[in-house]
């Protein structure tokens, strides 16, 4: 059975993620995680005339580097599912200009990341691609001038805000063989609890990954238990405990193995208030770092919730409250690649 | 759901998360906005009492080259990228003095260059700041219009 | 010096009201210059802003309120010469230094410099 309950895939095929790449930001760069990055920019114009182009090279040079890791070129990709933050998706659509793969853009918000990977692996279960490339990017600046104020305006951010991640990741999904299977797949639903503050994303955010994760373990009649780590995608210093209160409240204690993207990507002392956000938050952390525990044997199964807020300005200049959505992915160690 | 019509079960969840959330620190808060804005003012003394000395103004005409050099200042400010850090630690302390006015007319322009000085810079250049002119001369409007009435029937 | 303190504290209270309006009220700060601007008209229009000018010099000239007391003070001035059509001459008359700065500065440094993010 392929559905699981209500809102989970189970794969019947084993699938892999064969190669990933990440590009980032100084700030990320300068973070604890510093290391486990493909390629670092000490610039946040990466080299770039403007904010747009910067993102841009930044998920072409992440496409790169997943590329090389994997030891394939683009004309051997079936498939491109890839988002961004920015109107129309357009990072992601001038990237499919490029590199010429057949694409379908995608947008979920900061839950693009596990909304391709949950996709692709779809579309490779059921045959209709061999070979998938996903790639999700954001960028602190071009965010700030679209969600918020121009990146030199000197508004004062609440505590509650975050920081959008500067970086990119992308991943290969197929049915070869690699140190990382992708078992299921928990596609959220939109919740809005009446959040209205667009500069407290992590209160907005925190139900609607509550709700995954709770349907996830009631489709699966799995626990927390059973992960080495459940990760959230970027709900931040605010976000977290509210996530943790809501699962208590469902019998679910997470205490012990919840960690989010967010707060792994920078150190407490950079300034990025609450944390990080934006689709590269998760993706970054999970394709860099988590993937590299993972290889150490340090993480056996981690479901990794990635989530988003669905609003844009407009939504927000017209008081409407803020819909939310989470989508998870469970990648467990292949141990040593074999099957 | 209507807006700012809150389901129960929205109500709910915003009494439960309240404890869960940090509050904004009114207090350093309201400190730094009155240190910086304060001190802006007061090298607002400054400019004056220079162009008084120097160049001759009155008290009543030496306010437009004050306001004119805060501007200046404040727009290169902004061009070094030293303003928005500025305005994070202070808040209104940096908004609400002319410098805040500045801050917002330089920033949307110099965002929106990549658009081109017609379409980007010079469309957007009061994005932001438009909305006290807009307010102000309203205001005035409406506030001379009344003032003006009152004088004729006195 | 007691000039410069004067400024000092009666701008730094100005100040501290708009961070209360942004901080308890959650305004944006467009919000709180907009109500400033209004504000600064209103306070002009009972003949209030002149004497918090003569007391506080700069600290009452400086934030953005004296923006509304100069766009009356203006438009009053041009109607006791021109009647009701002063208004509409004399809004723009005493704020054209800090319009036009503003507009000639942003364009500028607009054209000179770079966002640095």
């Amino acid at each position: 059975m392929k559905l699981t309950g209500k809102q989970t895939w189970t794969y019947t095929k084993p699938l892999y993620i064969n190669a990933t790449g990440t590009a980032v930001g100084p700030e990320e760069a300068a973070g604890p995680l510093g290391e486990t990055y493909d390629i670092t920019f000490g610039d946040l114009h990466c080299g770039q005339e403007n904010w747009e182009l910067a993102e841009r090279h930044l998920m072409e040079q992440a496409i790169d580097a997943c590329m090389k890791n994997a030891g394939k070129t683009p004309d051997e990709m079936d498939l491109f599912l890839s988002g961004d933050l920015i109107n129309q998706t357009v990072i992601a659509n001038y990237t499919a200009r490029k590199n010429q793969i057949p694409y379908l853009g995608m947008f979920g918000a900061c839950s693009t990341s596990m909304e391709t990977l949950a996709l692709a692996s779809a579309l490779v279960d059921g045959d209709f691609a061999n070979t998938v490339l996903t790639a999700v990017s954001s960028h602190n600046a071009t965010a700030e001038r679209q969600f918020r104020y121009p990146t030199e305006y000197g508004g004062q951010k609440p505590d509650t805000a975050t920081y959008t991640v500067t970086g990119a990741g992308a991943s290969i999904i197929s049915s070869n063989p690699s140190p990382y299977q992708i078992k299921m797949a928990t596609i959220g639903r939109v919740l809005d609890l009446g959040i209205t503050d667009p500069f407290d994303m992590g209160s907005a955010m925190a139900p609607a990954a509550a709700d995954t994760i709770a349907t996830h373990f009631e489709d699966t009649g799995r626990s927390p238990g059973d992960y080495d780590l459940i990760v959230t995608g970027d709900l931040s210093a605010v976000g977290s405990p509210i996530l943790l209160e809501l699962l208590r409240e469902k019998n679910y204690d997470l205490s012990s193995n919840h960690q989010d993207c967010g707060l792994l990507v920078y150190r407490p002392d950079q300034p990025v208030f609450a944390g990080g956000s934006g689709c590269a938050c998760s993706a970054v952390v999970t394709y860099g770092h988590l993937l590299k525990e993972m290889k150490e044997g340090k993480l056996k199964r981690i479901f990794v919730v990635a989530t988003g807020a669905l609003m844009n300005p407009m939504m927000v200049q017209q008081k409407e409250t803020i819909p939310t959505i989470a989508h998870g992915v469970v990648i467990e160690a292949a141990d040593g690649g074999g099957v | 759901m209507g807006k700012n019509e809150f389901s129960p079960e929205q109500q709910a969840y915003k009494e439960k998360i309240k404890p869960l959330q940090p509050t904004p620190p009114y207090f350093v808060n309201c400190l730094k906005a009155f240190l910086i804005g304060g001190l802006i003012c007061a090298i607002g003394q400054g400019i004056t009492n220079f162009y008084i000395t120097f160049f001759n103004f009155t008290e009543k005409t030496a306010g437009n080259p004050t306001v004119a050099t805060l501007i200046l200042v404040a727009s290169l400010l902004t061009g070094i990228g030293v303003y928005d850090k500025l305005g994070q630690f202070a808040g209104a302390g940096s908004i609400v003095p002319v410098t805040g006015f500045a801050n917002a007319v330089t920033s949307a322009a110099l965002e929106h260059k990549s658009e081109g000085l017609v379409l980007g810079v010079a469309t957007n250049l009061f994005k932001l700041a438009g909305a006290v002119i807009v307010f102000g001369a309203v205001a005035a409007y409406i506030i001379g219009m009344i003032r003006y009435l009152f004088q004729m029937v006195l | 010096m007691v000039e410069y303190f004067i400024a000092f504290v009666v701008g730094g209270l100005i100040c501290v009201v708009g961070q209360l309006l942004m901080d308890i009220f959650k305004l944006t700060p467009a919000h709180v210059t907009s109500s400033f601007v209004v504000a600064g008209a209103a306070l002009d229009g009972f003949g209030l802003y002149d004497k918090l000018i003569q007391f506080a010099g700069a600290g009452a000239t400086v934030p953005i309120t004296s923006f509304g007391h100069s766009l009356l003070h203006g438009a009053m001035a041009e109607a006791d010469e021109h009647g009701f059509i002063g208004i509409a001459m004399g809004i723009f008359q005493l704020t054209s230094a800090g319009i036009s700065s503003a507009i000639l500065f942003g364009f500028i440094v607009a054209v000179l410099f770079k966002p640095k993010g």
